[in-house]
C-alpha cells in the first residue's frame, strides 16, 4: 500500500483474532462465518443480508435495467477514496445512463491472501456509506480468496438492478445531427487522483476522485426534461474520447468538439503537461457525456450548473453529418485536427 | 501554466500565421526534427493553416521511434531475467521488438515498471538490494544529462545493483545524413529547442554552411513553432542561410555546461544504429570506460540473436523526409497503431501514428 | 523528444552541497521533487524547464516576453490591422 495513504478508520473495527485475510478465510467455514458474520453482515445490515440466503428475493414490476462491472484499480486506496466506493458508485452510474435508478446490488470480493483486516474493513465502511449515499441495498453477494500473487489485493464485482424512469428514452439510435454535447463536469481528475500515487509517477496535488453516484442527478435530469435527453455515458477507463468515438461509431454520425470549452482543473493541466498525457483520454468516474435535444441545450445546461450542483458542466459539441464516424477537434489554437481511439492505455512519455 | 498558455495564445496565433502567408511567395519544405514539435504541430492542427506552398516534412526526432530493434531485444532480454527490474519511460513499452514489446513481456509476468525519472530507478534499487536495477536509457541529447546523472548518483552512493542499457542517440549525424542524402527535398530546419538547450548552438553552424541550410532553433508551443517557421521562411524568401534562437527563453548559445560536463563524464560517442535509418557513424551515446560497472551491457551476457526489421516497412524514408506516411501502401491497412510493421507508427510522435491519430482525412 | 515543461520553484528541500540540490516545483499547482544539478543558478520563485524530474534551464525571463512584441517590432500587426479595416 502506498506509504501516503493512511487507511483511517472512521468506524471502529471490532476485535478480530486475525489481522490478515487468509486461504480459511475463503473455505466457506468457521473463520469465513466469522468474517462475514462480524465484517460484512455487521457493517451491511438489512433485511436480505439478515436471512443470510443464498440470495435474495425481490418484488420487480416493470421495465428494469441490469448492470454489472468488476472493478481492479491500483492502488486500493488513493486521494479522496477507495475501491470499495468506486465499486458501488460505479455499478449505480452505468444503471443512470440507462435512465434506471439503482435499487439493489449484489457485491462479491475476489480477496488476495494477505490483505489487511484494517484494510478490508476500511472499504466495506466505504462501501456502505456509498450504498446510503446513492440509496441503494446490497442484498446479496460472495467472498472468495485467492493464493498470494494470484489476485492484486482486492477484485470486486457488482451487479446492480433499478426501474427505469418512466420518461428515459435513452438510445444511441435517437442521436441526430444538430444534437449537442454536453459533459457534466471537470474532466481527468479520477487518473489523475490514481497516477499522483502511483509508484515511479508519484506527485503531490489536492486533486482527488470525483467517484460519486450519478443517480439523483439523472433522475431529476430525466424528470425535468425527459425525452430531449438521447443518450447518456459515463466516461471512465478511455475517458472522454473514448465515448464520444464510441457514439460516433455506432451511429455513424460525427462529432465536433471544440478544446476550449472542455473544463479542466489547472493541477490536473499540470499533471498532464508533466507526464505527457492528454485529459481526453484519461479516466473519469463521476463525470458523464450527455447527448441533448439542441432546443433545450442552454436549459439542461442551466439546470446542470445550478440545480444539479456541477458548476462546471459546458457545452462542449455538436452531432455533425461531416466526418461520420469520426470526432473531430477544434484545439484552442484554431487548427482541427482528428480525436481518435487510443490502441491501449495512455502511457506517460518522455517525448 | 506561465510560460506555456501563453504560447497557446489564438490571436498570437493568427497574427503569426497572417505574416506567414503574407511573406510565402515560393514553395518551400521545412522539416523539423523532434517529435515533440511534430506532436504539437499535428495536435494543434497547425499544417492545415499554413500556407500551401509550405510543406512541413517530420523528421527522425523521435528516440522512441529509432531505437532499433536489436536494444529492444536486448531490453526484453534483460526484463525476462528473474532478478532484475527494468525500469523504463513509458513510451518505450510498445514498441515491438522482432517479436515482442516491453509492455507483451510485462504481461508475462517480468518485472517492468514505469518511472517518469532516471532518478526514480536509482532510488529502487537502494529500496531493493537484492534486486539489479536496469534502466532503458533511451533518448536525444536532452535526457542524456539525466541518465547519467542517475549513473553519477549510483557511483556516488555505491550501488552495485543499478545500471543503464544505453540508447541515445544525437541530432546533428541525424541531420547531415538527411541533408547529404541524394534525394534530400529539405530547404530549411526548425532544430529541437530542448536538445540545444543542452548542447547550444555551436554543432549547427557547420551544418547550416554546408549545405546552405536555415536552422532555427525552435520550442514546442503553437507559437514558438509559428515563430520558428516565419524566421526560417523569411531567411529562405530572402536566399539566406544561417542559424537562428526561436527558443532563447531555454537556449543558451553555449547550452547548459554543467549538462554537457555530465554527458561526458559518464558517456562517449560512438556508432549507432537508427532503426529505419541504418548506421550513422558517431551519432550516439554509449557508457565509457571510467563507468563501465553501470553498462548493463558490460554487466550482463545478453544473449540475442541480431533481428531485421519488417521488409515491408518504409520507415527510413519516412523519417528523412523522403516519404509522407500516406504514400506508405501500409498506412492505414496493414500498418496501423495496434499493429505497427514499424517504429514511426508506434509512439505517438512517430510521423505516421501522428498521422493517424490527428490528421483529418 | 524532449518533453520539458516550465515550473516554479516552490522551496528547496535537500541541498547536499552547494551543487547538488533538490527542490519541490509545482507544475500548475502540483508537486514533484526535481533536481536542480544542472540549474546552480535556478531559486525559490524561479521558473525553470524540466524533462524527467531534472531542471536543464532557467527560463530567461526577459527572452520570454519578447516573443509578444516580435511581429510588432517588425512593424506588421499594424499593418494588418490596417489591411482587415479596409
Amino acid at each position: 500500500m502506498n506509504n501516503k495513504i493512511k487507511v483511517e478508520l472512521q468506524c471502529p473495527m471490532p476485535k478480530f483474532d486475525f489481522d490478515v485475510i487468509t486461504m480459511g478465510h475463503g473455505s466457506g467455514g468457521l473463520l469465513t462465518h466469522r468474517l462475514l458474520k462480524c465484517g460484512v453482515f455487521d457493517i451491511l445490515k438489512n433485511e436480505w443480508l439478515d436471512q443470510q440466503h443464498d440470495g435474495a428475493i425481490l418484488h420487480m414490476n416493470g421495465k428494469i435495467a441490469f448492470s454489472s462491472d468488476s472493478y481492479v484499480v491500483s492502488p486500493i486506496f488513493f486521494p479522496g477514496g477507495n475501491i470499495g466506493d468506486l465499486a458501488i458508485n460505479g455499478t449505480v452510474n452505468d444503471l443512470a445512463m440507462c435512465g434506471a435508478n439503482a435499487e439493489y446490488l449484489s457485491l462479491s470480493f475476489i480477496i488476495e491472501e494477505g490483505l489487511l483486516m484494517e484494510e478490508l474493513w476500511q472499504i466495506l465502511l466505504t462501501i456502505k456509506k456509498a450504498a446510503d449515499k446513492a440509496g441503494i441495498v446490497v442484498v446479496t453477494g460472495d467472498t472468495k480468496v485467492v493464493e498470494k500473487g494470484k489476485g492484486d489485493k482486492i477484485f470486486i464485482n457488482t451487479s446492480g438492478i433499478g426501474h427505469i424512469h418512466s420518461k428515459a428514452n435513452i438510445h444511441h439510435n435517437r442521436i441526430q445531427e444538430g444534437d449537442v454535447v454536453l459533459v457534466s463536469g471537470k474532466i481527468a481528475s479520477h487518473g489523475i487522483a490514481i497516477m499522483s500515487v502511483r509508484e515511479g509517477l508519484e506527485f503531490e496535488t489536492t486533486i482527488v476522485t470525483d467517484s460519486k453516484p450519478l443517480n439523483h442527478m439523472v433522475m431529476s435530469l430525466l424528470d425535468e426534461f425527459g425525452e430531449n435527453i438521447k443518450f447518456f455515458r459515463d466516461a471512465t477507463r478511455g475517458g472522454v474520447a473514448s465515448v464520444m468515438n464510441e457514439v460516433a461509431e455506432i451511429t455513424s454520425l460525427g462529432i465536433f468538439i471544440r478544446q476550449d470549452q472542455i473544463p479542466v482543473d489547472p493541477q490536473v493541466e499540470g499533471a498532464c503537461e508533466m507526464l505527457g498525457l492528454d485529459p481526453l483520454y484519461v479516466a473519469n468516474e463521476g463525470v458523464f457525456i450527455t447527448i441533448v435535444n439542441q432546443s433545450c441545450k442552454e436549459n439542461i445546461l442551466k439546470y446542470l450548473r445550478i440545480t444539479a450542483h456541477c458548476p462546471d458542466a459546458a457545452i462542449i459539441g455538436e452531432i455533425t453529418f461531416d466526418n461520420p464516424g469520426t470526432v473531430s477537434m477544434k484545439s484552442r489554437v484554431g487548427g482541427t485536427r482528428k480525436v481518435n481511439y487510443l490502441p491501449g492505455e495512455q502511457l506517460p512519455r518522455i517525448c | 501554466m506561465k510560460y506555456l498558455s501563453e504560447y497557446r495564445d489564438p490571436d498570437l496565433v493568427e497574427n503569426f500565421l497572417k505574416k506567414i502567408h503574407k511573406i510565402t511567395t515560393q514553395p518551400w519544405t521545412l522539416m523539423e526534427i523532434c517529435g515533440g514539435q511534430t506532436h504539437s504541430l499535428v495536435k494543434n492542427g497547425i499544417p492545415a493553416l499554413l500556407p500551401d506552398k509550405i510543406t512541413l516534412v517530420h523528421g527522425p526526432g523521435c528516440p522512441v521511434c529509432v531505437t532499433s530493434i536489436g536494444i529492444i531485444d536486448e531490453a526484453i532480454y534483460l526484463a525476462g531475467q528473474p532478478d532484475i527490474i527494468l525500469c523504463s519511460f513509458g513510451d518505450m513499452l510498445r514498441v515491438p521488438g522482432s517479436h515482442k514489446s516491453l509492455l507483451e513481456v510485462k504481461a508475462q509476468g517480468a518485472d517492468v515498471r514505469i518511472l517518469y525519472s532516471p532518478l526514480e530507478a536509482v532510488k529502487l534499487a537502494k529500496e531493493n538490494p537484492d534486486k539489479q536495477v536496469v534502466f532503458f536509457a533511451v533518448g536525444f541529447e536532452t535526457t542524456a544529462p539525466a541518465n547519467a546523472l542517475s549513473v553519477v548518483v549510483a557511483a556516488q552512493s555505491q550501488l552495485e545493483n543499478y545500471s543503464i542499457l544505453a540508447s541515445h542517440v544525437l541530432v546533428p549525424p541525424a541531420m547531415e545524413a538527411i541533408l547529404s542524402d541524394e534525394n534530400n527535398t529539405i530547404d530549411a530546419f526548425l532544430a529541437a529547442g530542448h536538445v540545444c538547450t543542452i548542447m547550444g548552438l555551436d554543432e549547427y553552424y557547420p551544418i547550416s554552411q554546408k549545405y546552405k541550410c536555415p536552422v532555427v532553433v525552435t520550442g514546442f508551443e503553437p507559437v514558438d513553432l509559428l515563430q520558428g517557421i516565419l524566421m526560417a521562411v523569411t531567411q529562405l524568401e530572402k536566399g539566406e542561410y544561417k542559424v537562428e534562437n526561436q527558443y532563447a527563453r531555454s537556449v543558451l548559445p553555449e547550452g547548459n555546461l554543467i549538462a554537457q560536463q555530465t554527458i561526458h563524464q559518464v558517456f562517449e560517442v560512438n556508432d549507432r544504429v537508427w532503426r529505419g535509418i541504418g548506421k550513422i557513424p558517431q551519432s550516439g551515446y554509449d557508457v565509457n570506460n571510467a563507468f563501465k560497472k553501470y553498462n548493463a551491457r558490460l554487466k550482463f551476457n545478453i544473449d540475442i540473436t541480431p533481428a531485421e526489421e519488417n521488409k515491408e516497412c518504409i520507415s527510413g524514408d519516412i523519417m528523412k523526409g523522403l516519404k509522407k506516411p500516406k504514400e506508405c501502401p501500409n498506412f492505414r491497412t496493414k500498418c496501423k497503431p495496434e499493429h505497427p510493421l514499424g517504429a514511426p507508427m508506434v509512439s505517438s510522435e512517430g510521423a505516421c501514428a501522428a498521422y493517424y491519430h490527428y490528421a483529418e482525412n | 523528444m524532449c518533453l520539458a515543461i516550465p515550473g516554479k520553484i516552490i522551496e528547496i528541500t535537500s541541498q547536499f552541497d552547494e551543487t547538488f540540490r533538490t527542490a519541490k516545483v509545482s507544475f500548475g499547482g502540483i508537486l514533484k521533487d526535481i533536481n536542480l544539478y544542472m540549474t546552480p543558478d535556478a531559486h525559490v520563485g524561479d521558473f525553470v524547464l524540466v524533462h524527467v524530474g531534472v531542471a536543464i534551464s532557467k527560463v530567461d525571463e526577459d527572452e520570454a516576453t519578447k516573443i509578444f512584441s516580435y511581429l510588432k517590432e517588425m512593424g506588421e500587426v499594424e499593418e494588418l490591422e490596417q489591411s482587415n479595416e479596409e
